[in-house]
Parts: structure tokens; sequence; C-alpha cells
């Protein structure tokens, strides 16, 4: 107990030099917190983010800043240990007071910095794809609802490619369950027997894949067309794409569609064994337009290493941070109560060629994409919807939340709105 | 050989309806539709490729499938292109010659999906149908037994009669077969469920279940059921022969983690936090002796043995030396210290490497299955692990009973005092014992490499298990190591079937805490002198 007081203290002190020098220097700046890991499991994933951030305030603050004052970034590190999300959040506000927060990947690091947010009524950015059900007057989901992922995905297997037979595969945690939760109501309201749907949880970093593997061999044979829906997170992919491969379950006959590999999970492995596989996103590397084109030069040129690859959480960064600057000079303060209402209706393009609006109940609209993933780690673009998908916030096929709506334009200002009872219960569920 | 190529023009082109490509020229204009973003008029252009009967077809359709076929931007004309080290290397398609070295914005890859990836190999196995190697021939038949078609089941039966070799014969027969399930004529159907009983191809239980409720003749539904009797006798067995090599696969991964913490925590009794991490320098050793020899993977693995035993042991004494030998005789300290040790270890990896997993590529030899029947196969790199894994076991059992080294370390860890009474340098024998099994914690690295991430995370996946295995079988013992891995991966594999991989995962944990409370000496106890504390 002492001795974590003690630490306590010094970091504390040591914060308030930090902070101390900080002021001294740039008095006139508009801070932002970036709060992604860059220790511990998470930091896999997040140090990109986090380097995104930096590129895209330095990239700003070339343009001029906003509002004729430079931006300075305020990277904190959270060490993928959920606690302490909400602790470095509320070090963020309180101590560097930054205008505004873009951080978090997984649900549950959301999950706990939002009372934080909420109490201290800041500006959040939310840049990965997540299962809904929720929406906050604080918080900005610029990642994929699950009506801008799953359910286009689904759609794409069953009508495209003829899929009968479904196994919703995905690790124990609550964007899966969730996820396939929805999944599983909407294939069985398309007619789909519960026979024809086999459900599989694993273990967070899952390695020994035999069994289930040799279970959805097993599952596909019965002639009829069966794909996996993967909800499979991080590290315990490699191990299952490999065991797929060694099985030889090729991607002619059952297709694997994941919603969180990317460009980036595919770096880490040799693409070989999964060509042909899927994934679906609102953004790939390889889509060919001008402004991705530029976005990529300046991430490499920023990154200074000519491998690096883009992903979709980062393009996610790349429109809420526009949407923010935009936000901001419309409503010519850095305030949390005037962004929160300059930036509903806000519109940036995109780097897929459209152009992303904020929605009034804090999602954007995107494109949905189906890619197949090549040889050299890249997806082919198979398909894609015609137009942008608005997020959705609350489920349409989940009962508990087909009702609900969410709009925080005044004057109902709610999260969670019931259409059928008209009561407006609170900011969460 | 001659008559049976002969013999196919025939068919092909009774089958196929001529376009007409006699000239190269025509070909190229084929393939220069390739170019087109839709993906529709792709997959009409590769049926085209498949049916123009030119000689370049399979060398194109498989560049195709291997992604190496571009179109150049400018004048959408299609060549052939090999990327080396970021360099494109173009050639003309049908001629072979070779147009230069171009820049990769000049060129775009032509993409393809499943679909049209599907009709290649279709397409290519139809060709395969004739090679010259019998056991392309062989995977050609087996390929096409999901969508045997009249055309297909026409020319794998005129094929069959010129057919030289026996296995290739066979399972041309079971193509003729299967397709004839569905023959107009009953008695046909007859012949062919005769043909097929025991064959334990799914697309033949398939259509036997179609058959069984679907089929207009009585005698042909009471025989599929029968057949279909004996199907799910055997699939039964081979289940549960495959659950089996499952569980001693999944067993033997344990084994080879658990292996070195056997030595350091099981012979000299040190709480060693950081095995994983030398485990992950193991991995991390495989991917840098890749980079280093990119032209030989398959030898890749091969010296990433002794490198990856030399570098983790190194750092095995390093930390013995360092840390663990000032903190002699207090384990609460020395777990606490070899854990802030493995923390140094992961940021040091995530600096060096990035936090980035890191692709190590697997080796030919090390990919696919052993191919026992329709329903069981062994896949080759479990199969290596669990060689490699008694290779492993018995080499350090050898070191450890018949080597003067062996001898010294049990003196040791046995009574210290005595030993260094005797004349031995108890510091030396230390330092040496705990880089041997930081040594083997690097080789399981190696082969974990090739099954799991590289990545700074590794080790704290197989730290866990790794203390498992070594408690359960007994500390101080290496066979008990060896037989808690395989029971406890046996163990697994089986209830994960039953009750899902998370919690069979928490049974085996409960399991393991009740075991212990009531042999807490572990499965295979010290005896004698040894064992008191």
């Amino acid at each position: 107990m002492k001795i974590s007081k003690n630490i306590n203290n010094i970091a504390l002190a040591a914060g308030l030099v930090v902070s101390l020098s900080s002021t001294a220097f740039a008095a006139e700046t508009i801070k932002v917190g970036v709060l992604h890991s860059l220790s511990g499991t998470m930091a896999i994933s997040e140090t990109t983010l986090k380097d995104t951030m930096l590129m895209l305030i330095e990239d700003q603050n070339k343009k001029g800043g906003v509002l004729g004052k430079q931006l300075e970034a305020v990277v904190v590190d959270p060490a993928s240990n959920w606690p302490l999300f909400a602790e470095k959040a509320r070090g963020l506000i309180e101590n560097d007071k930054v205008a505004a927060i873009f951080g978090a990947w997984t649900s549950v690091s959301r999950k706990s910095v939002l009372p934080v947010i909420e109490e201290l009524n800041s500006v959040f950015f939310y840049p990965v794809q997540y299962e809904g059900e929720e929406s906050s007057k604080n918080v900005f989901y610029t990642g994929a609802a699950p009506n801008q992922q799953a359910i286009p995905a689904v759609d794409y297997l069953m009508n495209d490619v003829g899929v009968k037979r479904w196994v919703l595969a995905g690790t124990d945690y609550v964007y899966p369950r969730t996820t396939n939760k929805i999944l599983k109501a909407y294939l069985e309201a398309k007619g789909v027997s519960s026979s024809d749907i086999m459900v599989n949880y694993t273990p967070f970093g899952h390695s020994d894949w035999q069994t289930i593997v040799s279970d959805i061999k097993k599952f596909g044979s019965s002639g009829k067309k069966t794909a996996v829906v993967s909800t499979i997170n991080g590290d315990a992919n490699v191990p299952f794409y490999k065991e797929l491969g060694n099985q030889s379950v090729s991607a002619s006959d059952i297709p694997v569609i994941a919603f969180s590999v990317g460009e980036e999970e595919l770096s880490g492995l040799d693409a070989t064994p999964l060509v042909g596989h899927l994934a679906a996103w609102n953004y790939f590397m390889s889509v060919d337009v001008p402004e991705n084109d530029t976005f990529i030069a300046k991430w490499k040129a920023f990154i200074k290493d000519d491998k690096r690859v883009t992903n979709d959480p980062m393009e996610a960064h790349y429109i809420g941070f526009n949407m923010w600057v935009k936000a901001v000079e419309k409503a010519g303060t850095v305030e949390a109560n005037a962004v929160q209402d300059a930036i509903i209706g806000v519109t940036t393009p995109n780097l897929t060629g459209g152009v992303s609006v904020m929605l009034p109940n804090h999602h954007i609209t995107k494109p949905v994409l189906i890619g197949e993933i090549q040889a050299d780690g890249q997806f082919e673009t198979v398909w894609s919807t015609n137009g942008l998908v608005a997020g959705d916030a609350w489920s349409d096929f989940l009962p508990g939340s087909k009702d609900l709506i969410s709009d925080w334009r005044k004057p109902l200002s709610c999260g969670n709105y019931n259409v059928k009872t008209a009561v407006c219960s609170g900011q969460d569920i | 050989m001659k008559k049976i190529t002969y013999i196919l023009i025939l068919i092909t082109s009774l089958i196929f309806p001529s376009y007409g490509y006699t000239n190269e020229e025509n070909f190229q204009d084929t393939l220069n539709q390739l170019s087109t973003k839709k993906l529709a008029s792709k997959l009409i252009t590769v049926e085209k490729i498949i049916q123009s009967k030119n000689s370049k077809v399979e060398f194109v359709l498989n560049s195709l499938l291997k992604g190496k076929i571009y179109y150049i931007k400018d004048n959408k004309s299609v060549i052939f292109i090999d990327k080396k080290n970021g360099k494109y290397t173009s050639k003309d398609l049908i001629t072979g010659q070779s147009l230069g070295v171009l820049s990769k914005y000049q060129v775009k890859k032509v993409g393809i999906n499943n679909r049209i990836r599907k009709k290649i190999k279709n397409g290519l196995s139809l060709l395969n149908l004739t090679h010259t190697n019998s056991s392309t021939r062989l995977k050609a038949v087996k390929s096409v037994y999901n969508n045997i078609d009249n055309n297909t089941f026409k020319t794998i039966q005129s094929l069959v009669k010129n057919e030289k070799e026996d296995a290739v014969k066979e399972v041309m027969y079971v193509a003729i077969n299967i397709h004839k399930l569905s023959d107009k004529d009953p008695l046909e159907r007859i012949e062919a469920i005769k043909y097929l009983n025991g064959n334990l191809e799914p697309v033949v239980k398939n259509k036997l279940i179609k058959i069984q409720k679907n089929d207009s003749s009585n005698d042909v539904r009471e025989l599929a059921e029968k057949s279909l009797e004996s199907i799910e006798y055997s699939t039964g067995i081979y289940k549960t022969v495959e659950t089996l090599f499952f569980g001693i696969s999944f067993g033997s991964v344990l084994i080879l983690a658990a292996l070195g913490l056997a030595i350091t925590f099981g012979v000299m009794g040190v709480i060693n936090m950081a095995h994983g991490e030398l485990i992950m320098l193991g991995a991390y050793t495989t991917y840098v002796v890749q980079l280093l020899m990119p032209e030989y993977i398959g030898l890749s693995i091969l010296v990433s043995i002794p490198a990856a035993f030399i570098i983790s042991g190194l750092v095995g004494m390093l930390i013995e030396v360092g840390v663990i030998r000032h903190l002699h005789g207090r384990p609460l300290e020395t777990l606490l210290a070899t854990f802030g040790v493995s923390l140094v270890l992961q940021q040091v990896v995530r600096t060096v490497f990035s936090p980035l997993n890191r692709s190590v590529e697997t080796p030919e030899w090390m990919s696919g299955a052993l191919e026992i029947n329709g329903i069981l196969s062994l896949t080759w790199n479990r199969l290596y692990v669990i060689i490699f894994c008694l290779i492993v076991f018995f080499s350090l059992l050898t070191i450890l009973k018949k080597t003067a080294l062996g001898l010294q370390v049990r003196a040791v860890s046995q009574d210290r005092n005595m030993a260094r009474a005797m004349g031995i340098r108890s510091n030396r024998v230390d330092a040496l014992t705990f880089g041997l099994g930081s040594g083997i914690a690097g080789i399981a690295g190696v082969a974990l490499s090739q099954i799991t991430n590289v990545g700074p995370n590794l080790g704290q996946a197989y730290i866990i298990d790794s203390f498992m295995v070594v408690v359960f079988g007994g500390v101080g013992n290496l066979w008990g190591t060896l037989i808690s891995g395989f029971g406890l991966g046996i163990l697994n594999k089986f209830m994960e079937p039953w009750v899902g991989a998370v919690l069979a995962k928490v049974l085996i944990l409960i399991f393991i805490i009740l075991f212990i409370q009531k042999k807490p000496r572990g499965l295979i106890p010290q005896k004698g002198r040894s064992a008191g504390d």
C-alpha cells in the first residue's frame, strides 16, 4: 500500500512537471488527448492509431492549426489496463484540459472511459467497429456499427455466394457475443433454421484450433454451402487461419469472413493460406481513389517506413479528426457543448471516394466493402454497398433495442428514446 | 500416352464448341480482356481461356491463381510479372519473351475472387486429368469429386480405360460411381452404392442421405441406409482417433513449453516467470534466421533450432547470474524479480521489432496434411511437433541421466552442501542448468513459431500452461511432465467438443486444483531424501 502511494506521488509529480513545462512553452495551443495503449496486449493495434493521430495533428498544424491556434497532442499510455483508461482520461481532461480525446480500441476500455467523459462533459472519438447498443452525448462513434459491417457482410454471403449454413465463431467477450446475438436473430428472421447455425466461442489468445476447425469442416461437409462469420479477435486469428490452411479448408469451399482482420493483422503473417477468405470493412488500403493515395503517401512518409500499411480504424480517426476540426471552426470555440451541437451534420470526405456525415445519433455514414484477401496481404474489393450506410446505434434485430432511437439534437437530446412508450430512459441501459 | 492425348483432343472438341482460337494473337486478345475491373466479365474471360485449348492455358491459369498476371495501365495489355524485392520483371505470357523491368505505377495486378478462383481450379483439374505425373492426375480426379457433370463423367470414363496407374484408376472408378449414384437406372444406382460401400468421402455420404430420403426404389433406399450405417460407424471410430491425435499434438505443445520449466523450476526450484519470454526469444530467433536466409525457408527452421538454443540459453544464464543467484532461497523475491525481467524482455522486443506480430513462414514440407481417408487427415506441422517434442524430451533425459553435467545437476539439486563438499562448483552448475532449461525454452519457441503468433505476447500465453503441466506432473520429474502434458492435452481435447473451448479450459483448471489438494506433489512425486524440503 505504502509503495503504491509513493509511486502515485512520483507519478503525480512527474505529471505536474510535464504539464508545467508544456504550459510554459505553448500558452496558445489547443490540446488534443490521445488515449491509446502503447504497452501491453493491445499495443499491437493501438500504437498505430497513436501515430495516426500525431500525423493528423502535425498535418493540421502545417495548414495553420484550428481557430488560429496550433494543436498540441497530449499522448498518454493506458497500458491495455481497463481501469487505467478511466484514470488517464480523467487526467487528460482535468489536468491537461484537453479539448477532445481520441482513443480506445476494445469495447471494455470504451465502457471504462464512458462515465468519466460524461461526468466531466468532454468530447471523445472512438475509431473502432463495435457492437452498438450504446449512444452517449459525449462519444462520437467513427467506427462501424453492426449494421455497417456485420449485417451487410451476411447479406453478401447469403445473396451473392449462396451460403445456407453459418458458423458464428468468436472470442468470448462483449463484442462477439452481442454481434453474434444480433446476427443469429437476423439470420433466423431471414428463415435460416437454427440447426444450420453453429455458434462457437473461444478464450482470448486461443491457439489450438484443431478441434474447432475439424468441427467446422464436418459442419460444412453436408452439401449445403457453408461460411464462417468470424469475430475472433487479435492474436487468435493467426493460428486459426494456419489451422484452416493445414486442414485444407479452402476459401472456395468454406469462406471465412472476418470483422477484425485488416491489413495490419495480415502484415504479421504469411497470407498465402488465407487467399480468398473475406473481410468486411468500411475502408481498404487497396481502394483506388486520389484521397486514399495521398493519405497512404503521407502515412508512409510520416512513419518513415515504405512497408507500413493503412487500415480501417486509421480512416475512422482521419474522418473523426477532420469532423472535429470542422465542428470547432463552425462553433468558433472548443467548448464541449458547443462542439457537440456543431458537429452534427458536419460532412467530410472519407478515403473511399465518398463524403461521410456525422449523424444525430453520433454515428457516421460509411460505405461497406467486402474484400478478398490476396497473397500480398491486401484486399481485393469484391462487393460494396451502392451508397453510404447510416450507422444505427440500436439494432433493429434485438427485442430490447428495436424500438429505441438516438437523437442528440435539441429538443429531444436523448441517446435511447423509446418510440413506442415515448420515454427517454437516461444515457445507458 | 499419345493415344490418350488424341482421345482427349477428340473429347474436348466434342464437349467444347470450338471458339476458333487458332493463332496466338487471338489468344492474347482474350487475355487482354482480363484487364477489366468487372469481376463478372473476368469470369467469362477465364471460361474462354479454359476452352481455348491453347498450349499456354495451364501456365496462364496457374499464374493467375498466384497473382502474377498484371496489365499495363496505358494499353491494357496483359503480361506476366515476377515481383521480387520490389522489382517488377515482366514477360510476355505467350512467348515468354522478357519485356524488361517495369515500375509499379505502370502496371496493375489482375485481381480475382473466389468464384473465378474456383473456375480456374476446376479448369486446371480437368487439364490435369491427363497430366504425365500420376500423383497430379490422382489429385485432379479427387478434386472433381464434388462437381462431376456429364462432360467430366464422360471424360473420366474414357480416360480410365487407358489409365495404367492402379491408384489413379481406383479414384477414377470412385468418381464414375459417385456420378452413377444419380443415374436414372435403379440397377446402376445399386451397383454404385455397392461399389462405394465403405467410402468415407463427404460427397458420398451426402448423396446417400439424399437417396435414403427420396429415392423412388425401395431396394435402393434400403441399401443406402445400410451403407450409411457403416459410414456412421467408421466415422465414429475415426473421429475418436482424430480427437486422440489432437490431444497428443496439443499435449506435445504443452510439454515443449513446459520442459524448460521442468528443469529450472522442477530440478532447480527457481520460480522463473520469464520462462515464457525465453520461449518468445526462440520464436523471434526463427524470424531473424528466416530474414537472414530468405532463399532457404525449409532449411531455416533447422538452423533456428541450435540458434534459438544458444540465444535463449545465454539470456537465461545472464538472468541467472545477474538476478536469480542473488535471490537464492527467497522464492517470493525471485518470483517478483523474474516477473520484472519478463516485462523488460517484452518491452525490449516491442522496441526492437515493433509491437506488431512478425510473419514466420512455414516451409513447404511442414504445410498440408497427411490424408488417411475422406474423414481423417493428420496435419504435417502437428506430426512434426509431436516427433520433435519426443526427440527433445529423450535428449534431455539422456543429458540428465548419462552425462557428467547431468550428474552434477542432480547432485546440486538434491543436496547443495554435500555436492559442494564433493568438489562440485555449484555456482557454475546453477548457471549451466538454468542455461540448459532456458535453451530448451528457446527450442520450444522455434516449434511454436510454426503454430501460433510470433509477437511480444507469445510468452504470456504459455507461462500458465507450463506451470500447470510441471506442477501437475510432479516437480522434479521429467517423466511426470511428459505424462501430465499428454494427459492434460488429451483430456482437454476430449472435453472440448462437449463443453466448448472456454469451459474445457476452466474445467481442467478446477480438476488440477482438486487434484493438487489430494496429491500436493503431483502425479509422480519425488521419493526419498531429495523430496524433503
